[in-house]
This record gives structure tokens, C-alpha cells and sequence, in this order.
């Protein structure tokens, strides 16, 4: 399929008629100015946005990836009464587009719908996917702790309904769907891409590549199954675990962990009830533990090794896919730094 | 939405509620529309009590036509102790069946040794009825069942009448004895030195605790018994059912898709699965 151009100006002109048309729109913005902690430089988040200047589409890396709106942290998936004779599914009713994916977290999303397709299907994340528009962009700007270009997570082929590149003068796109196609249809003066112009989008790829190989695997990731077998008992899992402080923070900000909890609520007049999806995550102490007290991955070196395993092997084992799409976060939020899987999967590669 | 919720349990009613030990009692269930549940031996259901939550239970009776099932329930958790406060008439949510189940065609024309540690004997009597109801299509059985002390004995007068029958074998142990207890005390493997059997035409089926498998395994193999003539349950945090949440992970393996019920042999090496 032949790539688009949009130009500047026309790009706020295209999300100002997204925002017109009712659409919820959300997108990345600068909280920067938030902060009130004096030398933090803020961070980047996924958020509703009214006009098109409260996004950006110069950012490194956000804080939470944009899984938050397609798993949400806490999500009712049933009514009932609490006398029962009624119990219901609830389904998600609103339209979303988010703007502004980087592919590391377009390939997330789609590892993501591969889980949660697989019979049996959970309808639920199904439902909300099916009704959410996504408007990648290429990453420019790299966060210090990054590594998607050893992840093979520089660019990405699908999932996406339009893939933006900033080519500098304009932005050079990507029509990944029909849904994609005739929501172009709405940006002003769009046009076909000019020959130089594909291939500045080439160059601009490749230099935000090489800026990520800065940090990088000292191997190919896709070496990572195999890698990972044998090295159970390795020492690096006693060693860093002794300073992880099982708050799952890891979990939270990775775009490929969904693992859910899943609990009732009563309302107030104690009549009806909900029962609701929550993020949960496999460091958490009491991830394994079940009725009775018995842990089935009570110990901290266990449950740190599980994550990367997870990473490297199993979800790859089970889906096909490497779940680590290298967008640095648990690296960079870990608050006792133990969760840059380079340093660790370095390690392992080097045997010591 | 479009799809059904995999989520959604259907209604059932308390049909009857029996009082095995103090930790423990036996519900008959039976699902609002009146349709069987279709479980195999060996398969478990989610159950809700709303406004308390989910968990998973294994089915305690055999599969049948009729549309009331069995589950016994240990006074554990969050629902399980919501559970054993509701009445016969009451209201709960089921989902399932779900996992896999034991091999109950396989191993037709077999000797089938049971060995139950504790709630163990919960899934396996679901087995064990149904061979006996076949009792022509199997060869020897042989029940092993132990308990903490005679108090924890589940399903007592059942038992009693199985030790009773001319095709059954049974031995039981309990850890602890009392003043009335007069069999034989010690753990599960202290029963194996007490008979023989032919390790070609034997399977061992296991359920307990997790600290039994390694001994009761190694008691089996001890006998002659090769890696996959022996089958087990394993219990892990089944949260959703679904191969989603991630709770029941060992491994690449998801309990409770490719388990509860596994052969030894497929999950030997895995880490994390026995350990």
C-alpha cells in the first residue's frame, strides 16, 4: 500500500475533527510541569485530551503503556444481585482512539490479543479491543534505559490503524486498516508520499535505531528460549532478588504482563454486587499463594525468576512470542534497579 | 457485547448439605436449568458466592445423567468459608467444568492403584465410583487412603462400605492415631510394603498434598511402576480457569488448562511443578 503524507499544521486539523466528531481521543501528554518534586523531570502518560495541543507526539517512553485502556486496572465484568436470581456480563460501550504508539507497545498489544483470543476467548478484552483505534507513531526520541531496537521492536508491521513517522516537515503514514483508511479521510490535504519522502522515513527509522543501540542485548533476543534453559538455578536470581521489594512495580508499567485478579464488590445498601478485573502481578508475594496458606512460589529469587522466564521463554513456548518488547520501563521504575532485563540477560549470555 | 462472557457462571441451588468433619462438607448442587454439568472425573468447577467470590473445587461424584453433583469443600478461604455458611435452598454461581481429566478410557483393562492423601480422596472418589458403576471394565482396584488422624476421615460410612467389598482392595493409615484408631499410623508410603502388583498392568492415580508426591512417587516407582503409569492432580491458584490470569502458572504450563490431571511423565523435569 502506498504511505500518505500529513502535513504539520494539517495534523492538529485532523485531531481537532477527531475531537469534533465526538470521538474520545487519547494521547500522550508532558507532565513535565506537574511534578512538584524540585529536579524531577517528569514523565510521559496516556490521557484523555480535549484539544489537540494537550498531547505530544515527541515523547520517549510513558510512564504506564497504553495496555491501561485495553485491560483496564480495575474492570467490572459482571452485575448481580445479591440475592441472586440476576447476573449479568458487562460489556465496554465507548469508542477510543489512542494517538501517538510507539510499535514496542503496538507488538505488546498484539501479544495481548493473541492471549486473550486464544480459546477460550475472554470476549471482555476482546470487546474493548475491537473498539479501540490505534495511531501508532515511530519512536524518535529514546528513553535511557530502552533496548526495543534489540527486540526486534523498532518497527512494526501491523496492529496499528495508522503508523505516523516524523519525517521533520511532516509526517509520513502508514494505513494499517479500512478503519485507519477512512479516518485519514479526515485529515486536511493529505497526499501521496513522494518517493524521497519514503525514504526519509527510512533514514529517520534508522537513526532512532542506532540513538537505542546505545543500550542493547549482546545477542540475538530470539537466542532468548533457549538462553533461559538450563540456567534455573543460576546464581543471578539469589543475588538480585535479595534487593527486590516484591511491589510488583515491574509488572504494573510492563505493556506485556496482564495478569488479572479477579474480586467481588457489594454496594453499599448491600443489595447488589460486582464482580471486577484488577491488574495483579507475579512478584507480589502472595501471586501463587492459595487457600490455606500453602505458596506455590513463596520465595522472592523464585517469583524474580519467574518474570524473566516469562519474558524469555514461556509466553514464547505458549504463543510464539518474546514477551519483552524492550521498552525499558520496569528497567527504569525498579526501585532497586534489579529489572533491566539487558543486564540480566547479558549476564546469563556471558555465563558468569 | 457481542460474545459471551466466559466470566458469567450460571445459577445453581443447595440441594442437600452434609457435614463431613469439622473443616469439611459435602454439598449436592444442582444448576438451575436443570441441565447436567458434564464433568469428568477429575475436573473442577469455579463456584461463586456473590459478593464473596470465586474458587476452584473439584467435583466429588462420579459423571451421571442426573443433573446434581457432588463437591466437598474444606473450610479454607475467602468463599470456602462463605460457603459453609449458606443453607440448602440457597443460590450459587458455577463455571465449568474446566481442566483435564483422568484417563478414565486409557485405562480401561487396567489395575488402577488409587492413592489418596487427605482431600485427595475428593477428586479420586469421582474416579473411583465411576469404575466401580464399570466395575468389569477395569482390573484390580486398589484404594490407598490416608489421613491426619481418624478425625480428618472423610466420607466415613462410603469408605467403610468400599473396604467391605470382594473386588475392592483398601488400606488406609492415618498420620496421627487415637484412642480408637487400631489400623495402621504412619504416612501414605507405609501402606505400599503391605501389597504387590503387577507394575505392567498398573497405574498409580495420586492425589494429596503437595509434600506426598515426592514420597508417594517414589514409593510407586519403588514397586516397578514406569514415569507414566502414574498420574496426578496438582493443586495451584486457579483464579480464572481460562488459561488467563496467570495465577496457576508453573512454568509454560497453565494448571488449569493442560492440568489439574497430568501423567508424571509429561511434567517430570518442569520446574516448579513438584518441587
Amino acid at each position: 500500500m502506498s504511505l500518505a503524507i500529513i502535513e504539520k499544521e494539517g495534523l492538529h486539523l485532523f485531531v481537532a475533527e477527531l475531537l469534533r466528531q465526538k470521538n474520545t481521543v487519547v494521547g500522550v501528554k508532558d507532565q513535565s510541569a506537574v511534578s512538584s518534586i524540585p529536579g524531577d523531570s517528569g514523565f510521559y502518560t496516556y490521557a484523555p485530551i480535549n484539544s489537540p495541543g494537550e498531547m505530544t507526539l515527541s515523547f520517549d517512553v510513558t510512564l504506564i503503556p497504553p495496555k491501561k485502556y485495553l485491560l483496564p486496572a480495575y474492570e467490572q465484568l459482571l452485575t448481580f444481585n445479591l440475592s441472586p436470581g440476576s447476573i449479568k456480563a458487562d460489556a465496554p460501550k465507548e469508542e477510543l482512539i489512542i494517538f501517538g504508539v510507539h510499535p514496542y507497545d503496538i507488538i505488546a498489544i498484539n501479544q495481548m490479543d493473541k492471549v486473550f483470543s486464544a480459546v477460550p476467548q475472554d470476549n471482555h478484552y476482546l470487546e474493548r479491543r475491537k473498539r479501540t483505534t490505534i495511531i501508532g507513531i515511530d519512536s524518535v526520541k529514546v528513553a535511557p534505559r530502552a533496548f526495543w531496537s534489540s527486540m526486534g521492536a523498532d518497527t512494526v508491521a501491523g496492529g496499528f490503524d495508522l503508523m505516523l513517522t516524523d519525517i521533520g516537515q511532516c509526517y509520513v503514514v502508514d494505513v494499517g486498516s479500512k478503519k485507519g483508511a477512512s479516518l485519514l479521510k479526515m485529515a486536511p490535504r493529505t497526499r501521496e508520499a513522494a518517493p524521497a519522502e519514503v525514504k526519509e522515513r527510512d533514514k529517520v527509522r534508522a537513526e532512532a535505531r542506532k540513538r537505542c543501540d546505545a543500550n542493547r542485548l549482546s545477542f540475538s533476543y530470539l537466542e532468548l528460549p533457549s538462553l533461559l534453559d538450563g540456567n534455573e538455578e543460576h546464581v543471578i536470581w539469589e543475588e538480585k532478588s535479595h534487593l527486590c521489594f516484591s511491589c510488583g512495580t515491574c509488572n504494573l508499567v510492563c505493556p506485556t504482563c496482564y495478569c488479572f485478579d479477579v474480586r467481588d464488590d457489594v454496594s453499599i445498601d448491600l443489595k447488589k454486587g460486582s464482580r471486577n478485573r484488577t491488574w495483579d502481578g507475579c512478584l507480589l508475594s502472595d501471586f501463587a499463594r492459595v487457600a490455606g496458606g500453602g505458596n506455590f512460589r513463596g520465595h522472592r529469587a523464585d517469583r524474580y525468576r519467574h518474570r524473566f522466564y516469562r519474558k524469555g521463554q514461556f509466553i514464547y513456548r505458549r504463543f510464539g512470542d518474546i514477551a519483552c518488547v524492550g521498552c525499558g520501563r520496569c528497567s527504569a521504575q525498579c526501585p532497586s534497579d534489579i529489572a533491566d532485563p539487558v543486564a540480566v540477560f547479558n549476564r546469563l549470555k556471558e555465563g558468569i | 457485547m457481542g460474545a459471551p462472557s466466559p466470566y458469567l457462571p450460571g445459577l445453581a441451588t443447595i440441594m442437600k448439605i452434609e457435614e463431613q468433619t469439622a473443616m469439611e462438607k459435602l454439598f449436592v448442587v444442582r444448576p438451575n436449568d436443570g441441565k447436567p454439568l458434564g464433568h469428568k472425573p477429575g475436573q473442577f468447577v469455579e463456584v461463586s458466592v456473590f459478593g464473596v467470590g470465586e474458587c476452584p473445587i473439584s467435583v466429588s461424584s462420579a459423571p451421571n445423567k442426573k443433573a446434581d453433583f457432588e463437591m466437598c469443600v474444606r473450610r479454607a478461604g475467602n468463599v470456602t468459608n462463605a460457603l459453609h455458611n449458606l443453607k440448602v435452598g440457597d443460590v450459587i454461581g458455577i463455571r465449568g467444568p474446566y481442566g483435564t481429566h483422568f484417563p478414565v478410557e486409557d485405562l480401561k483393562g487396567k489395575d488402577l492403584l488409587f492413592v489418596a492423601g487427605g482431600l485427595g480422596i475428593v477428586p479420586l472418589r469421582s474416579f473411583i465410583n465411576y469404575a466401580l458403576e464399570r466395575r468389569k471394565d477395569y482390573g484390580r482396584i486398589i484404594v490407598l487412603f490416608g489421613a491426619r488422624t481418624p478425625a480428618d476421615r472423610l466420607f466415613k460410612a462410603e469408605i467403610a462400605s468400599l473396604a467391605r467389598r470382594p473386588d475392592l482392595e483398601y488400606l488406609e493409615t492415618v498420620d496421627v492415631g487415637d484412642a480408637s484408631w487400631k489400623g495402621n499410623v504412619g504416612v501414605i508410603t507405609t501402606l505400599f510394603p503391605k501389597f504387590t502388583i503387577d507394575p505392567k498392568k498398573t497405574y498409580a492415580i495420586m492425589v494429596g498434598p503437595p509434600v506426598m508426591y515426592r514420597f508417594a512417587i517414589a514409593a510407586a516407582k519403588a514397586k516397578g511402576l514406569a514415569d507414566d503409569h502414574i498420574i496426578v492432580s496438582l493443586e495451584r491458584k486457579m483464579k480464572c480457569g481460562l488459561g488467563k490470569c496467570g495465577h496457576c502458572q508453573m512454568g509454560p504450563v497453565y494448571v488449569c488448562q493442560e492440568g489439574p490431571v497430568f501423567n508424571f511423565a509429561a511434567i517430570k523435569n518442569l520446574e516448579e511443578a513438584l518441587s
